[in-house]
């Protein structure tokens, strides 16, 4: 028996000789960015926009995403035919449109300052991350070891730094934490603490899934945040932008 | 490490897997997939609050450790809380902030320290180094059990000091002040008396760090008495960093001290409060000096200062006047003359354990009591609850087989309530209702009758309380000639009978038992305990301080389990380590206490559960921690007590001990385990356990109940209220056969299409708590052997035919995958206009019958039915439903209908614009078609205005929606004003779609020729089709 037990460790430890070896934060951050396309592939990309369904019970609700690499934004959906926009940055200026006056309002001072931080997250915060200001720090579980099971699987757990922001007069920090995948190094769930609301200081989780080619770069057509599920249809990549949408429109 | 070795031994051992059929582990977190927790609260009398910590410099930010719940984070001055630490202890001793570093570095001593005997353990100390997001356990407070204090250099962070109260229940070498220099990696013991003597308040000169004062306690407490006080309590100066102590007792009384309380003043070091338990009672309560320790003089004796030592023992001194100081007690006292003269606190829930003062504005304070956090915003004259802290610590619940069903159950300090499980809404403070005070144990609903059996310590009281006509009676059974002392256990037993709806079972030595529902007891069993006359003084326990309040009783019957299969079997369990049981309703008892295996001797037997797959099966449970033992104990038996089973693995470890064990009714291997830290679950009759942590934190689990018809896990924890586990009926059919499935549907009971509506003010709900419902919807569970991750899945559910009906969003965890489908369709596609149409965000439900649910992920599909029924409790007749159906689809299909002439009148409007713009030879033709569409448009939809206030009057499509919307939408038959209304609207459409053929039969037909003629493209106008499903 004891023989076996030692044959059976041997055999393990063997085994395991490839998975023991600790993997370090920038592994894990460079598996993910080549097995998704490569480094090159994700600096070249200008912009996206993605063609997406809010889906809520019965109601499957258009939404339009569209981001440039200099960090604009506009997401756009669609109601009774009514385009809502729910936030649009030109750089300096966002905005979003009032549900009552479907009229465009630009946003308070705090929440832009807080979405010019935002703007070198294109294509993801993780793509040349120490030029861009971050840190990134691979997790360690309680027991000491490097993975955390998240919807059910087993995943590193990246700790992802930002710029601080300010909420509410006050500045906080910018901390996320990303879930990749140990098996393929996608990151599937991302937890943050959410910073207004009645659940201000709890943390918020997204899940990502149903990942997809699309020219040589891999993206998540399914998300769900807060249990709302977001199904991605398209995702154009380096689309044509009027860069006109971005802008606030001075005349209601 | 041991987690890790075998994570990586699983994923080593897979392509061995692969050819050597391994079985995969029935445990672990993917077992339970996101079958998740909800909480109910309640939150009106919240809980045991024993720490708070204020933010050194941002006054919005407090903190709450909680006796039995958690640390609790306000981030708005204590207007609402939310939980930080739900995946540790939550029994907390002391909360701290780092001084320099107060928004990263938090640091968390688990146990509580106030010393009741109902107090959780803790298991280390903890610390995070961002704001609370992770935490680690720190090495070497693995058996602290309590840390009362840590006190951090303000200079130099790294300094840190803890001092652990330890061990309440027996010896404990960990006992002592701990310190760090290099931030907590290392520690030194820096003061240690003895076994036997705690830390209690460890704390630094804010002025002079290296200046520290600690109160060091002699304290036990046994399962039948309390002693506070020794001749090792002192109080100790150091000030060379805890390298040296001294005593400073310089004017304090000869003879043993109990528990000290000991704070410094912020504004003057030199002033300095401690609060004493001594020998001589004119000498207990306030002791103040002037010289930083030297010598002290007495102050004050009140009642307030010297009131139960070991529950109160906090002193707050206002940052600002050191003559403002604040003493923890009954009701809490204030003084504003240095400690001269108090007077008592505003009113608020009494046992006062801590009290902070705002950083900026002295007005304002928290104070931490037995019944949650209060505020004050005029120096504690007046305080107001916290209302969104779910910690009500249960002893007991049990639930109904109402429609949603109720909970009842009892509360530490807090009497006994029922709530609904569900309710409109959410379940709200105000759906409770209170059914007894003093401190509530275990509450039962009558089996047929709307009574309720309810009582408070000691059995004092045990009241039945007829709901519906709002009497109540007290029903303890009472001494009779001959007689001897009842002796009823703080928490007494109570257990009403599932074949006699009218009996009614009570515990004290001996079994009461009622036919009458408590009107008259005959007793029905010799003494049961062991009847040690050496646990049965109470009166003089407590230590120097007599506290006799009856919570140490012992040597009493705890738990009485009446077998579901026949009323004769009756189970009994004592505080003092025995099982009886008798198969004659009480004639002869056999004591099987002898029979059981691994149990040390006189045991607390906690839980009996009498199981429904047998008559001589039962499971016991018993827990040691009131003797220091701390270990897990099930056993089951299948033979009535002759042979037991031990049902605990490795999986559970101390200071995990077991008070209660709920069967499932129809897999006899799933069991559902009530521990000091959490819910475990098994799902192979106990040889693996998986502890369950979805929304679930480590809580203690005083009491499991499961509901019959709902397959609910209903748990009463001390802490964080009543958690239900909904439907759990997933977990019976996990098994080998199951998890070695790509995709397994789990079978599901016809779903009953809930028709409820009505109103649900949500007023306070902004700073209220309000508990999770169980929803209503089809839930569809299915199982993933692999989270999916690429490639396209996707789940929708269709009619037996094949035809859509609804997308749904589909789960892609690993494990069990729960999606909730409420029955609708889909909204109808609402025509243009300038303003939403509200109405339009109706989606129709489906009629009764059978579904199909398609899981397509990647090229495969996989299918499963479900099956809905109407709700028995409906309006209508099914001919009158049938009609309503029809109705809701004919005006769904004319809102569509309406839906496509606006847009085809558009896209026609469009067409004519470019002509008016562009070719000066039609722009006549087309002005005149335009015009006339434009004017049907206005009667059709909206055309001006908003959304809100500045809207304009309904047209067609408004009126429309609205009938839409409120026959989709209504539990009744269509009625006869509905049905006026729809001839109406139906003749209106009619009218309009008539002018609508019209206006294109005469100017869009000329609008036509005309471009043909000039070899102009007509306009763009979608099929039907396209348009309806272009969403």
């Amino acid at each position: 028996m004891k023989t076996l037990k030692t044959l059976i460790i041997a055999v393990l430890l063997v085994a395991a000789a490839p998975l023991a070896q600790a993997q370090t934060a920038d592994e894990i951050i460079n598996n993910y960015i080549e097995n998704t396309g490569g480094a090159d592939a994700w600096s070249k990309l200008q912009g996206l926009k993605m063609v997406a369904s809010a889906n809520a019970q019965g109601m499957d609700i258009p939404v339009e995403i569209l981001q440039t690499k200099d960090g604009k934004q506009f997401v756009t959906y669609n109601l009774q035919g009514q385009q809502i926009v729910a936030t649009a940055f030109d750089g300096e200026t966002m905005w979003t449109t009032n549900f009552m006056t479907m009229a465009p309002e630009k946003s308070d001072t705090e929440t832009t300052e807080n979405m010019k931080k935002q703007m070198k997250d294109f294509p993801t915060p993780f793509l040349n991350y120490k030029e861009k200001g971050f840190a990134i720090e691979l997790m360690k579980n309680d027991d000491g070891g490097n993975t955390f099971t998240m919807e059910g699987t087993d995943t590193y757990k990246i700790k992802l730094t930002q710029e601080p922001v300010m909420i509410d007069g006050k500045e906080e920090p910018n901390v996320s934490f990303y879930y990749f995948e140990t098996e393929n190094f996608v990151p599937i769930a991302v937890e943050g603490e959410i910073r207004q609301g009645p659940a201000k200081g709890q943390m918020g989780k997204s899940t990502m899934s149903d990942y997809e080619e699309v020219e040589g770069l891999y993206f998540p057509f399914s998300m769900s945040q807060s249990g709302q599920p977001i199904t991605i249809k398209e995702i154009i990549i380096n689309p044509e932008v009027d860069n006109s949408v971005f802008a606030f429109p001075e005349e209601k | 490490m041991k987690k890790l070795i075998l994570s990586i031994l699983t994923l080593a051992l897979f392509p061995i897997a692969n050819t050597q059929a391994q079985d995969i582990a029935l445990k672990g977190k993917e077992l339970f997939g996101d079958m998740r927790a909800r909480h109910i609260g309640p939150a009106l009398m919240s809980g045991r609050i024993n720490d708070l910590e204020n933010h050194p410099t941002n006054a919005r930010i407090l903190y709450a450790g909680t006796a039995g719940g958690g640390v609790w984070k306000s981030n708005n001055g204590g207007a609402t809380f939310v939980p930080i630490f739900d995946d540790y202890a939550q029994s907390i001793g002391v909360v701290k902030l780092d001084p320099k570093n107060p928004d990263q570095n938090i640091w968390v001593g688990t146990g509580e320290t106030w010393t009741r005997n109902s107090v959780s353990v803790g298991n280390g100390l903890y610390h995070s180094t961002d704001g609370g997001n992770n935490w680690k356990e720190v090495a070497g407070f693995e058996n602290s059990e309590r840390i009362a204090s840590i006190a951090i250099n303000p200079n130099n962070t790294n300094e840190i000091y803890v001092g652990v109260l330890g061990a309440l229940w027996s010896d404990s070498e960990d006992r002592g002040v701990y310190k760090s220099s290099d931030g907590g990696k290392t520690w030194n013991k820096i003061l240690y008396i003895g076994p036997s003597t705690g830390a209690g308040d460890v704390i630094m000169d804010p002025k002079n760090p290296n200046t520290l004062y600690a109160s060091m306690w002699e304290f036990r407490r046994s399962g039948w008495g309390f002693s506070s006080g020794g001749s090792t309590s002192a109080l100790y100066k150091s000030t060379d960093g805890g390298a040296n102590w001294n005593k400073i007792h310089n004017g304090f009384p000869a003879g043993d001290l109990g528990r000290i309380a000991v704070a410094v003043a912020p504004s003057d070091s030199n002033i300095i409060y401690a609060v004493l338990e001594t020998e001589d009672k004119s000498k207990n309560g306030l002791w103040k000096s002037t010289n930083a320790g030297q010598s002290w003089e007495h102050l004050n004796n009140d009642f307030g200062l010297t009131v139960r030592p070991f529950y109160f023992s906090r002193i707050s001194i206002d940052p600002k006047n050191p003559d403002v100081i604040v003493k923890g007690g009954l009701s809490g006292s204030i003084s504003r003359d240095g400690g001269k003269t108090f007077k008592d606190l505003g009113n608020m829930h009494s046992d006062i354990h801590d009290i902070v003062f705002d950083i900026n504005n002295s007005d304002i304070m928290y104070s931490g009591t037995d019944g949650g956090v209060y505020r004050s915003w005029n120096g504690g004259t007046t305080f107001e609850i916290v209302e969104n802290l779910p910690l009500s610590q249960f002893y007991h619940i049990s639930v109904d087989d109402a429609k949603p069903y109720n909970v009842y159950g009892g509360l530490q300090d807090n009497g006994s309530w029922y709530g609904p499980s569900s309710s409109p809404g959410g379940v709200n403070a105000r759906d409770w209702n209170s059914v007894g005070f003093g401190d509530g144990f275990r509450v039962l609903k009558h089996p047929t009758k709307n009574i309720v059996y309810s009582e408070m310590q000691g059995a004092e009281n045990v009241w039945r309380y007829d709901i519906d006509r709002k009497k109540t009676k007290t029903i303890q059974p009472l001494p009779k000639k001959g007689d001897p002392e009842l002796r009823f256990n703080w928490n007494a037993p109570m257990a009403v009978s599932a074949h006699v709806p009218d009996r009614f079972y009570m515990g004290s030595q001996f079994v009461h038992k009622s036919d009458d529902m408590g009107d008259s007891w005959t007793i029905i069993s010799p003494d049961l305990t062991t009847n040690d006359p050496a646990k049965q003084d109470q009166s003089k326990s407590g230590g120097l301080s007599v506290d006799n309040s009856g919570a140490e009783n012992h040597t009493t019957i705890f738990t009485i389990a009446e077998s579901p299969l026949d009323q004769n079997i009756l189970w009994v369990g004592t505080d003092d380590g025995n099982v009886q049981v008798t198969k004659d309703g009480g004639k002869t008892w056999s004591n099987v206490t002898a029979n059981l295996t691994g149990i040390p001797a006189n045991t607390w037997v906690y839980h009996i559960e009498a199981s429904v797959h047998g008559k001589g099966t039962a499971y016991a449970v018993f827990d040691g921690h009131t003797s220091g033992d701390q270990k897990p104990y099930a056993l089951k038996t299948t033979d009535y007590g002759q042979t037991w089973k031990n049902i605990i693995s490795d999986d559970i470890k101390a200071p995990a001990f077991v008070r209660n064990i709920q069967e499932d009714y129809e897999n006899e291997d799933l069991l559902f385990l009530g521990t000091e830290l959490g819910l475990y679950v098994t799902i192979d009759g106990g040889s693996n356990w998986s502890h369950f942590t979805n929304n679930m934190p480590p809580v203690a689990v005083h009491f499991i109940d499961m509901q019959k018809q709902t397959n609910d896990i209903v748990m009463g924890t001390h802490g964080r209220g009543v958690i239900i586990i909904d439907d759990i009926s997933p977990l019976r059919e996990l098994g080998q056969d199951v998890l070695a499935k790509d995709v397994h549907f789990f079978k599901t009971s016809p779903f009953t299409m809930v028709e409820e509506s009505g109103f649900s003010g949500s007023f306070g709900g902004e700073t209220q708590f309000v508990g999770g419902n169980k929803s209503t919807s089809a839930r569809i569970v299915y199982y993933l052997k692999k989270r999916h991750t690429f490639g396209k899945m996707k789940m929708e559910v269709q009619d037996m035919q094949g035809n859509k009906v609804a997308t749904l969003g589909p789960g892609k965890s690993k494990g069990i995958n729960v999606v909730n489908w409420s029955y609708t369709t889909r909204i109808p596609k609402m025509a243009e206009g300038k303003t939403m149409s509200f109405s339009g965000f109706t989606s129709p439900r489906v009629a009764a019958g059978k579904y199909k649910v398609v899981l397509t992920k990647g090229k495969k599909t996989y299918e499963s039915t479900i099956d809905l029924k109407y709700d028995d409790t409906a309006l209508t007749t099914l001919a009158e439903r049938k009609k309503q159906e029809q109705m809701t689809t004919d005006l769904f299909n004319m809102v569509e209908d309406l839906a496509y002439m606006v847009y085809e009148l558009g896209e026609t409007q469009k067409k004519t614009e470019e002509v008016i713009a562009n070719a000066p030879k039609g722009k006549k033709t087309a002005q005149k078609l335009h015009d006339a569409l434009e004017n049907l448009r206005k009667e059709l939809v909206i055309t001006t205005g908003d959304n809100y206030v500045a809207s304009a009057e309904p047209e067609l499509r408004e009126r429309m929606g609205e009938l839409y919307s409120n026959v989709a939408g209504s539990y009744d038959r269509v009625s006869g004003a509905q049905q006026e209304n729809f001839a109406l609207i139906k003749g209106e459409f009619d009218a309009a779609t008539k002018k609508y053929n019209a206006i294109m039969a005469k100017e869009g037909k000329k609008f036509m020729s005309f471009l043909e003629k000039n070899d102009m493209t007509k306009p763009a106008v979608e099929s039907k089709e396209d348009f309806l499903s272009d969403k």
